[in-house]
């Protein structure tokens, strides 16, 4: 007997959550963007989960071009995490508030 | 019929080659090249003239068609140079009086460091000024137009060093522009009226019921601002006076014989037009002779003798302007042609004294100039008897012909008013005559006599002002009336030798008063002068007309300006700065969400996220 989808929706919905929850309280930058990771793949397991209950390999196709575009990401993110440490010394994020007013 | 463009052509090429390689040629070299061009352009002329005489005199017109300049729509302007009569005779005027300047300039501006400059400019303006004449559509007459004013300013302005002369060039070139602007809008009139811009085409419209008087009067007026600018009438005519800074064979060319006729030339171009109105006829033969009056009273009381030379161009020029407004064309024209001889003549020997004395242009400064320079001196006698209108030379005929014109035409006030100009003429001219040749000297230093290449064009224009009178000894049945078509006067004018009569006493007289006050010793004119001086100092400044220019316009303008600036600081800059206070209240409180904290946005965003999809599930269900 296949698993129901639901069970695959809860799943997605936990880690979506841990995910958002990481984003908002955690202060250290590397972890947020563990966190953002963890949001867009909670998304993914949604895909891939709605793919399977329809038959349809349209999902699939979609969290592919999610996996890609997260990983273009995640060089851009790193290249400015990395940026920020070398030139304030530290990789929180509430110390960077340059651009307020 | 090919021949037509190369005369304008042929000055355009040496003013070319002189601007490309001017510093190539040495010496003397280039005032020959540019003087063998202008020669050779009125030889052309003169074969024109020939192949004109030989055909039928009421279809005297040879046309070229260069190629079509603009085509928009139905509007179509061409390229094309024709010669009638009138055209032909202007041409001759400006290359035949031309190519004696430039001779002439060969000497006077020997050793000038922009030698091959001056005439490369030169032969532009010779270029700019046949287009003028020979141009068969009023626009390309405009491209001449304003061409001749470009080089005007550019000659006026040739010894742009000192500040006086580049103020003049900018000076003549914005008054004018004035008038260039109204005979522009004329321009765009007379298309919007005829759909064409050729005179041929224009003038059979002209005659038609459908072109009104009101029309009419209306281009006619504008055409009229256009001439009052390039002819230095009244009022734009404060731009000539000072344009004498330029150098005095350009006075003589540009600003004596050739454009300053410009005008005139217009006003018996358009003729077909202009009659249609006789109030505009009126307006132009008024405006002629209160100028010429006004000039010459300003003449009068000059103490430098080019700008004696200037205002009597002035006087001059609003007589044609005065003749072609009473309806006779060939009278204008044939004063211009005699005028081009003797007031360039009269420059010719000015610019030899200057010469002579070292650049020395006061008046006041000369005397008994004659028995130095007895050649300068017979010349520039010629030259004054002739303006003055002493009979048999070419002044006489050719001045007393445009007054004698109002006479003959029953117009008896205009014509009281014409005499009283010639009349003044007579004055101004003995006075400086009897100043700067006669008596005793006042002068320094040892005048000489000018060059050979200077004499042979004095001499060869002095013939020519004892002689022109020849081409029109009567206003009906002369060389030139007849060759341009002479006016009908009604049978009942008075004898034209009456008229002229009149005339002669009046320039006799004026020369006796000026030789009464300058010449016979009797009366001491130099204690007059301080004892006179609330007379005298209102005719030098030319009854303040530039003062009062300078008032409303200069000083005026100047207090509108800062009237101006106030307005703008205080109310438009005040607005501004109103809505930009504004802008940063209303930011100082908004700019209070911006906390710096990434956090904070995150939870906003997922805030704002899960407002959006609560809604949309809210309207789903």
């Amino acid at each position: 007997m296949k698993t129901p989808t639901e069970w695959y929706l809860i799943v997605s919905a936990l880690l979506f959550t841990i995910g958002t929850v990481g984003v908002l309280v955690r202060r250290n930058a590397l972890v947020i963007f563990m966190s953002i990771e963890l949001q867009l793949n909670a998304v993914n397991l949604t895909l891939v989960a709605f793919s399977r209950q329809w038959g349809n390999l349209v999902g699939q196709v979609l969290a592919f071009f999610s996996m890609t575009v997260a990983a273009a990401e995640v060089v851009v993110g790193l290249a400015i995490i990395v940026a920020l440490y070398r030139k304030r010394g530290t990789a929180n994020v509430d110390d960077a508030n340059l651009l307020r007013w | 019929m090919g021949l037509i463009p190369y005369v304008p052509l042929i000055p355009l090429a040496a003013a070319v080659i002189l601007l490309l390689t001017g510093k190539l040629w040495r010496g003397r070299s280039a005032g020959w090249l540019a003087t063998a061009a202008i020669a050779a352009s009125f030889a052309l002329a003169v074969a024109l003239l020939v192949k004109l005489d030989a055909m039928p005199a009421a279809h005297r017109e040879l046309a070229h068609h260069v190629y079509e300049w603009i085509t928009v729509g139905t509007f179509t302007v061409g390229v094309t140079f024709q010669a009638d009569p009138l055209s032909i005779v202007m041409a001759l005027t400006v290359t035949g009086i031309g190519s004696l300047i430039f001779l002439y300039s060969i000497g006077y501006m020997d050793g000038d460091e922009r030698f091959p400059r001056y005439f490369a400019y030169l032969s532009l303006f010779v270029f700019f000024m046949l287009t003028l004449v020979l141009a068969d559509n009023f626009l390309l007459l405009y491209v001449g137009w304003e061409g001749v004013g470009l080089c005007s300013y550019l000659l006026i302005g040739f010894w742009f060093e000192r500040a006086s002369a580049a103020n003049a060039a900018k000076k003549a070139f914005i008054v004018t522009r004035i008038g260039d602007a109204a005979f522009l809008i004329g321009i765009v009139l007379v298309w919007t009226h005829f759909h064409t811009l050729e005179f041929a085409a224009v003038f059979a419209g002209a005659g038609s019921t459908a072109f009104t008087t009101r029309s009419a009067t209306v281009i006619a007026l504008l055409f009229l601002a256009g001439a009052a600018g390039k002819s230095a009438q009244l009022p734009l005519h404060t731009w000539l006076p000072d344009a004498m800074e330029g150098p005095t064979p350009v006075s003589a060319l540009i600003h004596a014989a050739t454009m300053v006729t410009a005008g005139v030339y217009l006003i018996v171009r358009s003729l077909p037009i202009i009659e249609r109105s006789p109030d505009a006829m009126t307006t132009i033969a008024i405006l002629g002779v209160v100028t010429s009056i006004y000039a010459g009273f300003s003449a009068i009381g000059q103490d430098d003798i080019k700008r004696v030379l200037a205002y009597s161009t002035i006087s001059q020029v609003g007589l044609m302007i005065f003749a072609a407004g009473l309806g006779d064309p060939s009278a204008a024209i044939f004063l211009l042609v005699a005028h081009a001889f003797f007031k360039a003549l009269l420059f010719l020997s000015a610019g030899s004294v200057i010469h002579g004395l070292h650049d020395e242009q006061d008046m006041m400064r000369m005397g008994g100039l004659r028995k130095a320079m007895p050649f300068t001196a017979v010349a520039w006698i010629i030259g004054a008897l002739a303006i003055a209108g002493v009979p048999p030379l070419s002044g006489f005929f050719a001045k007393d012909e445009a007054v004698a014109a109002a006479g003959l035409l029953g117009r008896d006030g205009l014509w009281i008013c014409g005499l009283i100009a010639s009349f003044l003429t007579a004055v101004y001219m003995g006075r400086a005559t009897f100043m700067v040749f006669f008596g005793a000297p006042r002068y320094e230093g040892e005048p000489h006599e000018p060059a050979p290449v200077m004499r042979v064009p004095m001499g060869v224009l002095a013939f020519g002002t004892l002689f022109a009178g020849l081409l029109g000894v009567s206003p009906t049945t002369g060389i030139l009336p007849t060759y341009l078509g002479a006016p009908v006067f009604p049978s009942n004018a008075p004898s034209e030798f009456v008229l002229d009569t009149i005339a002669v006493v009046l320039a006799l007289l004026g020369l006796g008063l000026a030789w009464f006050a300058y010449g016979s010793g009797r009366i001491d004119w130099v204690a007059l002068r301080v004892r006179f001086a609330w007379v005298k100092r209102p005719l030098q400044r030319g009854l303040y007309v530039d003062d009062a220019y300078g008032l409303v316009l200069g000083d005026g303008g100047k207090l509108a300006a800062a009237a101006l600036a106030a307005f703008d600081r205080s109310w438009v800059d005040g607005l501004v700065g109103l809505v930009a206070h504004a802008t940063e209240s209303l930011a100082s409180v908004g700019r209070r969400l911006q906390t710096g904290l990434v956090r904070t946005y995150a939870a906003a965003f997922l805030l704002g996220a899960v407002c959006v999809l609560w809604f949309l599930v809210l309207r789903a269900t």
